[in-house]
C-alpha cells in the first residue's frame, strides 16, 4: 500500500472524495442562496429545510406513488419550487419594505416549522433511500474504488452550478437578472415584471436546494435533520465566497468541502471548525469575501 | 385645441416618504414635440419625471397618456404604455456589458429604432460593445442610456438632464440627436438646468418653481422672456 505524507493512499483520497461530495452539496445550496440574496435581499434561512424537503419529496414519490429516482430529480424541484412561490407570495415578498432582520426571522421560523412538521410526521432518526439500480457498485480508478454513485453526484452538481453560471452570464435572461439586482426599480420602469421575476428567483432557487436534496437522498439518510446539518457551513461558504457571487459560491463551495476532508485526514479534531476558521481570516483580509465587490 | 395632447399632466402631487415633493403640478405635451421642464435645484423636475414613470413613493392627481389614466398602474405597466426614462444618473448597469445594456429594456411596441440605425447614430457603442457598461466615458454612458430607449417602442422619451456634466462637444452632440429623434418623430419632455442648450432643441418650455408650474414659454418668446428667466432660474 503506497502512503503520501504518511498517510495510505486510499485514505486520504477516500477523505478527499468525501470532501468533494460535501463540497458539491455546498456550491449547489449556496449558489440557491447567492442568486436569492442578490435580487431579493433576504438571507433564505429556509434553504436547509427546502433541501431537506427535496429529499423527503424523492423519498415519498417513491414509497407512496412508486416514482423513482430519476422522475424525483425533476418532479421533487418542481413541488418544492412551487411550494417556494407560495412561501414568497403569500409571506417573503411582505417584506422587503422592512429592514433586513425580519426576512432572517421569518426564513428562520420557516425553517423551525417545516422540519418540526416533518419530525412529527416521519421521526429523526431517517429512512434509507435506494441508490438507482444504474448508478449501483463502484469502479476501480487503479488508485482508489470509486463508488459511482457518489461519482455521478459530483459530476451533476458540477452541471448544475455551470448551468446555472451560464444562465446567469451568458443569457438575457441572466442579463436581465444581473440589472435587477443591481437596480430594480429602473428595470420595472423598463416595463419588466420585477415583482414576478423576483418570485420566479425565489422558486427557481428553491428548486436548486430541492433538486440537491435529491442527489442527496441516496448519500445521507432521509432524515428532518439532514438540511440544519448542512446549513452552517453553507452560510460560511456564502460569506467567504462574497454574498450574492455566483462563482464565488460554487468554487467556495468545492474548495471548503476538500479543505474539510483533508482537515479530518491530516487533524481530525480540527475538521468541524476549520470552515470557521478559514472564514474569520477571509473576514479579517476581505471582509467582503474573496469574490464580493467592496461595498 | 381639438387634438388630444399626448401626455396630459393634471394637479399631480408626489411624496418622498413624508415629504411632498410635488404641489399640483399641470402640463401638457403634444405629439412630436421637444417641451422641456426648466428650474432651479430642487423645484421638483426629476420628481416629475419619476412621478409619470410610477417611480415615486406616492402620487396623487392624474397622468393621461393618450387618453389613458395611467396614475395608479405599476412602472412596468406604464412602460408597457410607450413611455420610457432615461434617468438622471444615466442607469447604466456595471455587471452588463455594453450590448446587454443596450438590449436590456423589453420591446414594448413595433416602431423602434433597429440595431443598425442605433449604431449609425452612435458609432461609439459598436466599438465598445463587449466593454463593461461603467467603464465608457460619461459621454458615451449618456448616449447608450438614450440609446437603449430608442429601439424599445416607446413614443415618448423622458430625458432626465442628459448634459449634465459633459464636455461642450458632447453636449452638442447630444442636441443633434434630440433634433434628430424629434424628426423621426419621437416625442421627448426633457428635463435641463441649462436653458441656452434647451432652447436649441425645444418647441416649449415649462418653469418649475416649488413642485408647481409657474409659467409656459414658447420657444419662439425665448428671447422676449429673457429678463424673466433669469429671474427664475436665478442665472
Amino acid at each position: 500500500m503506497f502512503t503520501i505524507f504518511g498517510i495510505p493512499g486510499p485514505l486520504l483520497f477516500g477523505q478527499l472524495l468525501l470532501g468533494l461530495i460535501n463540497g458539491a452539496f455546498y456550491a449547489m445550496l449556496s449558489l440557491g442562496l447567492a442568486v436569492i440574496f442578490g435580487l431579493l435581499n433576504i438571507i433564505n434561512f429556509a434553504h436547509g429545510a427546502l433541501f431537506m424537503m427535496g429529499a423527503f419529496v424523492a423519498w415519498m414519490l417513491l414509497n407512496y406513488a412508486g416514482i423513482g429516482y430519476w422522475w424525483a430529480l425533476l418532479l421533487a424541484p418542481l413541488i418544492v419550487g412551487a411550494f417556494g412561490l407560495v412561501l414568497e407570495r403569500t409571506l417573503i415578498s411582505r417584506l422587503y419594505k422592512l429592514d433586513h432582520l425580519y426576512g432572517l426571522l421569518l426564513t428562520f421560523g420557516l425553517a423551525l416549522v417545516i422540519e418540526g412538521l416533518f419530525r412529527n410526521e416521519y421521526g429523526s432518526s431517517g429512512m434509507p433511500y435506494q441508490i438507482p439500480s444504474a448508478l449501483q457498485g463502484a469502479t476501480n480508478l487503479g488508485f482508489m474504488f470509486l463508488p459511482n454513485y457518489r461519482g455521478w453526484v459530483v459530476v451533476a452538481a458540477l452541471v448544475v452550478c455551470l448551468a446555472t453560471w451560464l444562465l446567469i452570464e451568458k443569457t438575457k435572461l441572466g442579463a436581465m437578472l444581473r440589472a435587477a439586482t443591481e437596480n430594480a426599480p429602473l428595470v420595472q420602469a423598463f416595463g419588466v415584471n420585477v415583482p414576478r421575476m423576483v418570485t420566479l428567483t425565489y422558486a427557481g432557487g428553491v428548486a436548486l436546494a430541492a433538486l440537491a436534496g435529491v442527489l442527496a437522498a441516496p448519500i445521507y439518510s432521509v432524515n428532518p435533520n439532514m438540511g440544519s446539518s448542512f446549513i452552517n457551513t453553507v452560510f460560511a461558504v456564502v460569506v467567504i465566497g462574497g454574498m450574492g457571487s455566483i462563482i464565488g459560491s460554487v468554487l467556495t463551495g468545492f474548495g471548503l468541502g476538500i479543505i474539510e476532508g483533508l482537515t479530518k485526514v491530516f487533524y481530525p479534531e480540527a475538521s468541524a471548525t476549520v470552515v470557521f476558521v478559514v472564514m474569520a481570516i477571509v473576514l479579517l483580509t476581505r471582509p467582503a469575501g474573496l469574490f464580493g465587490k467592496a461595498a | 385645441m381639438a387634438e388630444m395632447p399626448m401626455l396630459a399632466v393634471d394637479a399631480l402631487h408626489a411624496w418622498y416618504g413624508e415629504s411632498h415633493i410635488l404641489h399640483g403640478v399641470d402640463f401638457t405635451v403634444n405629439e412630436g414635440e421637444v417641451v422641456t421642464l426648466l428650474g432651479r435645484n430642487g423645484a421638483g423636475k426629476t420628481t416629475t419625471m419619476k412621478a409619470i414613470m410610477g417611480l415615486v413613493g406616492r402620487r396623487e392627481g392624474s397622468i393621461r397618456y393618450r387618453g389613458t389614466e395611467t396614475i395608479a398602474l405599476r412602472p412596468d405597466l406604464i412602460a408597457r404604455a410607450g413611455i420610457a426614462l432615461c434617468p438622471e444618473e444615466r442607469g447604466i448597469f456595471a455587471s452588463l456589458n455594453v450590448t446587454e445594456n443596450l438590449l436590456l429594456p423589453p420591446v414594448v411596441a413595433s416602431g423602434g429604432l433597429d440595431l443598425p440605425t442605433i449604431y449609425a447614430l452612435f458609432p461609439n457603442l459598436k466599438e465598445r460593445s463587449a466593454s463593461q457598461g461603467t467603464k465608457l466615458s460619461g459621454g458615451e454612458q449618456q448616449m447608450l442610456a438614450i440609446a437603449r430607449i430608442l429601439r424599445t417602442g416607446a413614443r415618448l422619451l423622458l430625458l432626465d438632464e442628459p448634459t449634465e456634466g459633459l464636455a461642450p462637444v458632447i453636449v452638442q452632440q447630444i442636441g443633434r440627436t434630440i433634433r434628430e429623434i424629434k424628426a423621426r418623430g419621437f416625442t421627448v419632455l426633457l428635463v435641463e438646468q441649462n436653458f441656452r442648450f434647451a432652447a436649441t432643441v425645444a418647441d416649449r418650455h415649462y418653469v418649475m418653481e416649488h413642485g408647481k408650474i409657474v409659467d409656459m414659454i414658447p420657444n419662439a418668446a425665448l428671447s422676449s422672456n429673457m429678463g424673466k428667466l433669469h429671474e427664475y432660474l436665478g442665472v
